[in-house]
């Protein structure tokens, strides 16, 4: 019995210590593939992907998990974007690996992130539905007009030539798989983080505040404080999107982070599920792939521009097929699990009709 | 000898209301209400709609702002001014409230739910036992543990808030209409649980628009009319008292 425990422990440890890591390297050496066979443009899609996988699972807490409205992520991106170009140029850090360096500046993106989502939200979160979807509309606009007005970061030119990663011989690396790798680290960081939340016991206070407000407050959770904590931690990866972005254009212009930005990650989680952190992953390799890959090649051959078409085809057709997006609140694994629970129902009857058979 | 028993007396308040008053905007729905509850009862609030009988449970737990004062035997004994602490710590005083509608949590499962319902604990192996009382004495949660709440009958749904609302192992509840929309079968049933529930130490403060079935399990009762208390008394002396038979309970 003894033996068995401790067997199982094993196995758990074993299966739930590296899966991230795993994750990590898997993505890590897809970027070291890719390298050799594709195109700068098609590496610079990959990395957007990533980046678009970091933003769509964050905005996820607070709009699909905590089920309040937010409109505001393209500013929290933009302080991450900002605050990441500003601090790559810093003498300060010039002392860091290169490789090191870029690994940690989203921290420093999304920790200003996470105060600009703390200001915005201890006071605009006591208010509901719309006009919560409001405040963060306008505080994105204040963030966008602010940057655009302030000559020390570009102002409307923008900030040019931003430092990206380079080669990293010692590791194999080249500058894209390097960045690659830098964006894998930090969507698999993302995930895992998003996912321990929202499946812990404390997490489900996000869930129950969407829920049932009023519920959840009679069972003793603090619904401000618990918003300000979603709203906080998304800013953060918000933030760590941006610093992604960052460095992977290499040019930051004030008009990159529109109303229309926001609007681009909400469509994603709503396509994948809000509320589904492995929806929203799926979404973001739909979203970002059709326009930039499918829909170009589409507008070459027809010469007419039909993105914003099919885009919106798809939008619409999804909300009358299915509202719910590709998986709802469900994850993958539940999908998974309902498959397996499925096939071991199948194989029961199977085996039940066998005997019945020799009976 | 009388002294000590005025004192004992006292001392078995667990809820003590007084001169509550709420209003929303320019509407002032309740108007100076006042009662107690003493430990160990079933005391009931009857009254038609939009007396303010939701309103006084809610007031109680914080959930809207009043003018008045609430006092409650927390469980450590002392008497607290629940209008001086925040909404949140109410519960860790030991006061559930289930509230109106059920207000379960209908996407998560029926045993998320029940776990959210001891979130102010840390206790870990009594909420386990307490989960285990739960499914002891109403198995049907069990089998579907792990099924969406919202998915369950209205009368499991009515069984699970009140067993959710039980896992913050409250020395009060406060039941919002446990009745409301369901078969009178069930509601029977509900009632039954009310009554174990209170068996088992559990002071219970309930709301009712069935008046009949509340003054049938209440101790005490109070009738709320218009944001003020009209007519207390038990709640044999209310069932047969012909203005409460007039008003409440159909009127022959």
């Amino acid at each position: 019995m003894a033996a068995l425990t401790d067997q199982t422990a094993r196995f758990n440890t074993l299966k739930s210590l590296p899966a991230p890591v795993v994750a990590m390297m898997a993505l890590i050496g897809l970027g070291v593939l890719f390298d050799n066979f594709t195109n700068a443009y098609t590496q610079f899609v990959m990395v957007l992907i990533l980046t678009n996988v970091v933003l769509a699972t964050s905005l996820n807490l607070v709009n699909g998990f905590t089920g309040q409205f937010s409109l505001g992520h393209a500013g929290f991106m933009a302080v991450g974007a900002y605050t990441s170009a500003w601090l790559v140029t810093r003498p300060e850090l010039g002392a860091l690996p290169d490789f090191l360096k870029f690994l940690l500046l989203p921290i420093g993106g999304g920790l200003l992130a996470a105060v600009a989502g703390y200001i915005v939200g201890l006071p605009s979160l006591r208010l509901r539905g719309d006009y919560l979807a409001i405040v963060t509309l306008g505080f994105g606009e204040i963030i966008r007009v602010a940057l655009l007005n302030s000559d020390s970061l570009g102002g409307a030119r923008g900030m040019y030539g931003i430092p990206s990663t380079e080669a990293v011989p010692a590791l194999g690396l080249t500058a894209f798989s390097a960045q690659f790798a830098v964006a894998s680290v930090w969507a698999v960081i993302t995930f895992v983080t998003l996912w321990r939340i929202v499946h812990s016991a404390k997490g489900r206070a996000f869930l129950s505040v969407r829920e049932d407000e009023i519920a959840a407050e009679a069972m003793g959770i603090n619904i401000t404080q618990t918003k300000v904590r979603a709203f906080v931690i998304s800013a953060f990866f918000a933030g760590v999107g941006g610093s992604l972005f960052a460095h992977s254009v290499k040019y930051l212009n004030p008009s990159t982070f529109t109303f229309t930005k926001s609007v681009d990650i909400i469509i994603m989680i709503v396509l994948g599920g809000m509320g589904s952190l492995t929806g929203s992953v799926i979404a973001a390799v739909i979203i970002t792939i059709l326009p930039e890959m499918v829909l170009r090649e589409l507008q070459q051959l027809t010469g007419i521009d039909l993105r914003m078409v099919i885009y919106s085809l798809l939008l619409i057709l999804f909300m009358i097929l299915r509202p719910s997006g590709i998986l709802g609140r469900l994850e993958a694994t539940d999908l998974w699990k309902m498959t397996l629970g499925r096939r071991k129902a199948e194989d029961r009857k199977v085996e039940g009709q066998r005997v019945e058979g020799k009976a | 000898m009388t002294e000590s028993k005025k004192e004992t007396a006292q001392d078995s308040t667990i809820l003590k209301v007084e001169n509550l008053e709420v209003s929303y905007g320019g509407i002032q729905a309740l108007k100076g209400l006042s009662f107690e509850v003493k430990a160990g009862e079933i005391v009931s609030l009857i009254g038609a709609n939009g007396a303010g009988k939701t309103t006084t449970l809610r007031a109680i737990s914080a959930l809207v702002p009043y003018k008045g004062n609430v006092e409650f035997k927390t469980k450590s004994g002392t008497v607290t001014s629940l209008s001086k602490v925040q909404q949140h710590e109410i519960v860790t005083f030991g006061l559930a409230h289930s509230p109106e509608g059920r207000g379960i949590f209908p996407n998560l499962t029926v045993l998320e739910n029940l776990v959210m319902g001891s979130y102010s604990r840390n206790d870990k192996e009594e909420i386990a036992k307490d989960l285990e009382r739960c499914f002891v004495s109403f198995p049907r949660l069990r089998e579907r543990s792990k099924q969406k709440a919202g998915t369950l009958s209205g009368g499991e749904q009515q069984m699970l808030a009140i067993w959710r609302a039980l896992m913050a192992k409250p020395s009060l509840l406060l039941l919002d209409e446990p009745s409301l929309g369901l078969a009178p079968l069930i509601v029977a049933q509900i009632f039954e649980i009310i009554k174990d529930v209170n068996k088992e130490g559990v002071t219970i403060l309930l709301v009712e628009q069935n008046a009949r079935m509340a003054l049938k399990v209440s101790n005490r009762a109070y009738v709320v009319e218009t944001g003020k208390i009209s007519l207390s008394g038990t709640g044999k002396s209310l069932l047969d008292d012909p203005r409460i038979v007039a008003s409440y309970l159909g009127g022959h």
